[in-house]
Parts: C-alpha cells; structure tokens; sequence
C-alpha cells in the first residue's frame, strides 16, 4: 500500500479546515444549548428522549448535507479548476488519488461528527441526568450514522466523475431517500400482482443500499440496546457496499479524458 | 544509441464535439518524433495547433485515439514515468488555500524526501524562482505570473530528468522571462531535458538546440531552428545613405524606407549586383549590405496561411 492516498487525504482535511467547513458546528451547538435549555424548563420526565432523538437526528442531518455537497465537488472541482493537472504528473495513480479524496471527506466527517457528539453529550449532562450504562448504545447510534455517511459520500464521489455537482447531488439525494425508504417499497411491491411491479420493487430493494438498518435513534432514545449482531451487519454491509461504489468510481474516473 | 528521453509514436487525438458528441474532430493527427537526451527542444505551433493537447497525452491526463509514447524508454502507462519527469501545466492553477511552501511541501512529499530534505528543497526552490517573499502568502493571493512561477517550482522540485513545460514564458514580464530561460539552461547544463510549447519564436531560437513545429495537428517540421529557417530562399538587405538631389532609380526607391537618415532596401539575391551598380551611379554611401534570414516568425505566418487554406480538412468521421 503506497502512502499517496493518506497524503492526498490529509490535504483533503486541510482544505475543508481552512474553507471553515467546521463551523456549522457554531450551528450544531446553539441548536443543542437551545434544546437544552428548553428542555430543561418544560422537564417531565421526557428529557433525555428529546434530547437524544434531536441530537443525534441533527447529527445524522448535519452530516448528510455535508457528505452530500463536499462529496459532489471533490473531484469534479478538481477537475473543473484543473489543480489535477500538476498533481496527476507526479507518480500518482488515479484511482490512489480518489482514494485519497474519499479518505480526506471521510476523515473530516469523522472529526465533526465527533465534537457533535460530544455536544450532545454536554446536554444530556445539562439536562441533569447522570450517565447510565445505557447511553453507550448512543455511540454505536453515532457509528451507523458514520457508516450511512462513508456509503453517501462514495455515491456521490461516484456521480461526480461523470456528472456535474448538480445532477450528482440529485442522484445521490435520490438514492439516499430510495434507500431509506426501500423496505417499504419492497413491501408495496409485494402487495401488488403486477409481477414486472414486484420484480422491479425487489431489484431497487437489494440494489440501493438500505439506509432503513442503519437507523437507530429511536430505538437508542427508548434507552434499548443495539445487539451486536447489527453493529457488526452494518459494518460489513457499508465496508462492501461502498467499496464496490468506489471501485466503479476508479474505473469510471480513470478511464475519462480530463477537460 | 541511448534511450531518446521522449519517443512520440503515431499520436493521434480526435476530440468529440457538438451537443450529442457524435462528430468528432481530429485536433492531433498522426505524430511522431523524438527528443534526445539532455536536449532543449521547442514545441512550436499557432493558437490551436494542438501543443497542449500532446503535453496532455504525454501527462496522461487524456488518452490518446491511437499511438503511444515513451519517456526515458517508459510507456507513458507506467506510473513510474512519473518519477522522472517535471510537468509545468499550460496557465496553471494550484490549490488556492494552501501558501507557495505549503504547496511545494506537498508536492514534494510524492517524491520519498525526508521532512528536512522538503524544508530545505522548497526554501531553495522558492528562491530560484523568484519567490523567495511569498513564500509564506496563500496562492489565491498570487498574481498570474507569482503561479506561473509556483508552477515552474513545482516541476523542478524534484530533480526530474525530463521536463514538460507549456508556455513558461506566457504571463510573466520581461525579467521573469529571462529567468526563465535561464533556469532552462541551467536544466541544460545539468544534464536534463527540456521539452516547451511556446508560440514566441524568439525564444525558440535563442534556447532550444532543436524544435518541432506544428500547426493544424500535423507535424510540419522538426530540425535545429536554422534547419528550419534555411528551407526558405534569402533576400539581401541593403541599408546606405542616399546623396542630395540624386534620386534613387523607381524600381529601388517604390521599396525602401526610411530609417532615421538612412535608406534600406530588400532585393532578391539575385538582383544584388544590379542594385548595387544602381546606388552606385546616384552616389549613395553602403553602410551595410547583409543577407536577410527568415526568421521562424516568417516561417510560421507562411504555415498559417497554408493552414487556413486547407484547414477543411481537419474534420474527420462523423461517428
Ligand atoms: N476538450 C476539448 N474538446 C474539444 N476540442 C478540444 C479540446 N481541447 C482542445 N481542443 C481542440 O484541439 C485543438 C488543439 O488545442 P490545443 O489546446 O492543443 O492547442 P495549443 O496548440 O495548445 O494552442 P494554444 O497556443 O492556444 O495554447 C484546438 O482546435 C482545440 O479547439
Ligand atoms: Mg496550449
């Protein structure tokens, strides 16, 4: 394993450090000492449920938008201005430098998604409740909201080496909302007798990831366990899945004639 | 012999055109030569002729319609290519939130230098280009010449044998155009390569130990740049100072002019003696009698002009 893609990728961090993609956590604070404070006033017992579900739903949202719109430019940009052009003449191979790129989003995510989380926990602090034994299955909520991130941004990274930032994000919007909602297309195909109908509902169904699975805010704002064996489903689901998006994205992207 | 440091074989780009990119159009036809080892050599060609489009193919940014190439005896496939070459891109465009050092630093760390070794490269090579100072401003501050010479750093960083530049000169201003050519001789005495597009002849001539001209996509010529030159047939330049009241005959005076208190004329060789004998029976004192050589600007407007005539051509399959 060469090194180009961690360099590429750490520079992919710098970047979106210095266009100050960080600060919509400003925005995810004041959201949560806002919900706090509210929270805290109206307080019958419903606390923590609240502060949990809008935490770790702006979690997951704050982090789709940005999956979304950096993920859609970060290689078409590239392209567009031409900063490739000096870059892809050194001894880099292309696909090392989508890599690099997908690991450089990835890696920013990670680090917002990290200090939200840590917002989140300053609330739930906030709210007055001691930390209980059940608050750990939130991390493993965190985790999938991770894994949904690291499939979106493969998609849209996919996208962008053929289409512009527009369409890109039209696609994967398109497909995130498929997905999270492809079981109960499944299971409306599954009523129907139209056999073309059900064919068609179960192919999107396996097609298009299922967002649905890496959903647990609810079940982790009820205070219930996430069993193991999802945690370690979910990971090799995303793991496969986006490897394979990123594979076709290589292949698509080095095969294409820069402009 | 030794391996050429760049073999170009059959080349060939058609670029698909129109809303539904059916029709194509051949903006690369068909080229084939090489560059030696530890030579200079000028890529010349009018707006369009397809200069970029080779550094292009050559960089892999694009892929060719046919031919291939080879660089130090390396198809231009290989990703160790790389290794040896410098590419300063035509207009180039760097990541703008980054300084001039941070930049070079992370150019450099593709090239295996120890975190010392970049310190000390990028401070050298910031000062041989001319930014010393700015080193520390961010790009998106940097007039269009300081990024052409964060470019030209960037392609020498690394100590490459073999060197793509296209159109170093455009956007700097004199001085910068001097150093330039002075970097290219120095990469000259160092034993490098030095391949450059360049529409600006004279510079063609003053650096380069041979070029290559295109125009159209075809290759029109390749050859030491007075090779080039002396295809063409001479004409003599005669300048005197004509004697008061002792008008020239019409056939000298409907095609000189006027330089300051002196006269020049442009004869064909061949009428040298003739016109000669006639400045001497008006009394006018020959300063000078020189032959004219065509530069390679003559050379290349003449191209243009057999361009444009069959310039119909170049369209090529319609898919
Ligand atoms: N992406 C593209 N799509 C279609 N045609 C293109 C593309 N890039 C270049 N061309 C065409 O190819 C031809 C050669 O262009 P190229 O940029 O190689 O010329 P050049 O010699 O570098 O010119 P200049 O001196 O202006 O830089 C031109 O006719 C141009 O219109
Ligand atoms: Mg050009």
């Amino acid at each position: 394993m060469s090194a180009t893609p961690g360099i590429v990728a750490i520079n992919t961090f710098r970047e979106a450090v210095r266009d100050r993609v960080l600060y919509n956590l400003v925005f995810f604070a004041l959201l949560m000492i806002g919900a706090a404070i509210l929270v805290g006033q109206i307080s019958i017992g419903i606390e923590r449920l609240v502060i949990i579900n809008l935490g770790l739903t702006a979690i997951s949202i704050f982090g789709l938008v940005m999956a979304i719109f950096i993920g859609v430019g970060l290689v078409y940009k590239e392209m567009e201005k031409r900063t490739l052009y000096s870059l892809l003449a050194k001894p880099i191979r292309r696909w090392e430098f989508l890599v690099g790129k997908y690991a450089g989003l990835l890696l920013t995510l990670c680090v917002n998604t990290a200090f939200m989380t840590l917002g989140l926990a300053a609330a739930l602090f906030y709210v007055g409740r001691p930390f209980v034994r059940s608050d750990a299955s939130i991390l493993a909520a965190v985790y999938f909201i991770v894994l949904e991130l690291a499939l979106v941004t493969a998609l849209g990274l996919f996208f962008s080496c053929f289409s512009s930032p527009m369409l890109s994000t039209l696609f994967t919007l398109g497909i995130y909302i498929t997905g999270v909602f492809s079981k109960d297309i499944r299971d409306v195909g599954e009523l129907t007798n139209v056999s073309a109908l059900k064919t068609l509902t179960r192919v999107v169904y396996y097609l298009v990831p299922n967002f649905h699975n890496f959903n647990a805010i609810a079940v982790v704002a009820h205070g219930d366990a996430i069993p193991f064996s999802l945690i370690w489903q979910n990971t090799v689901y995303a793991v496969l899945y986006a490897g394979v998006v990123l594979l076709a994205a290589s292949a698509v992207f080095s095969g294409r004639n820069l402009k | 012999m030794s391996t050429p440091a760049i073999e170009i074989l059959g080349l060939t780009k058609d670029y698909p055109v129109g809303f539904w990119r059916k029709r194509m159009v051949r903006s690369l036809d068909n080229l084939t030569f090489q560059v030696e080892e530890g030579e200079v050599f000028g890529f010349l060609g009018p707006n369009g002729a397809g200069k970029t489009t080779t550094m292009k193919l050559l960089m892999g940014l694009i892929y060719p319609t046919s031919g291939t190439a080879r660089v130090r005896g390396r198809s231009i496939d290989d990703i160790q290519m790389h290794r040896e070459i410098g590419y300063l891109p035509e207009q180039p465009y760097f990541y703008d939130y980054l300084t001039a050092r941070e930049l070079l630093d992370y150019y450099a760390r593709f090239s295996d230098y120890s975190a010392a070794e970049r310190r000390e490269r990028v401070t050298r090579f910031l000062g041989r280009v001319g930014l010393a100072d700015a080193g520390d401003v961010q790009l998106r501050k940097f007039s269009k010449g300081m990024l052409q010479r964060a470019g030209i750093a960037q392609a020498i960083l690394h100590d490459p044998k073999v060197i793509f530049m296209d159109e170093p000169m455009s956007g700097l201003d004199p001085v910068g155009r001097r150093e330039v050519r002075d970097i290219i001789h120095e990469m000259k005495q160092q034993g490098r390569t030095v391949f450059f597009s360049t529409h600006i002849l004279s510079d063609a001539e003053m650096l380069c130990d041979r070029v290559a001209v295109l125009a159209g996509g075809k290759l029109q010529g390749v050859g030491a740049p007075n090779e080039i030159v002396s295809i063409e047939v001479h004409a003599m330049e005669i300048l005197f100072e004509a004697h008061e009241g002792r008008p020239l005959p019409a056939g000298l005076a409907s095609h000189a002019t006027q330089i300051g208190g002196r006269t020049r004329v442009e004869v064909p060789e061949s009428d040298l003696y003739q016109a000669l004998h006639e400045l001497r029976n008006c009394e006018a004192r020959i300063l000078s009698v020189s032959p004219v050589r065509p530069t390679l600007e003559d050379y290349f407007l003449r191209l243009i002009g057999r361009e444009k005539a069959n310039s119909h051509a170049v369209e090529v399959n319609s898919r």
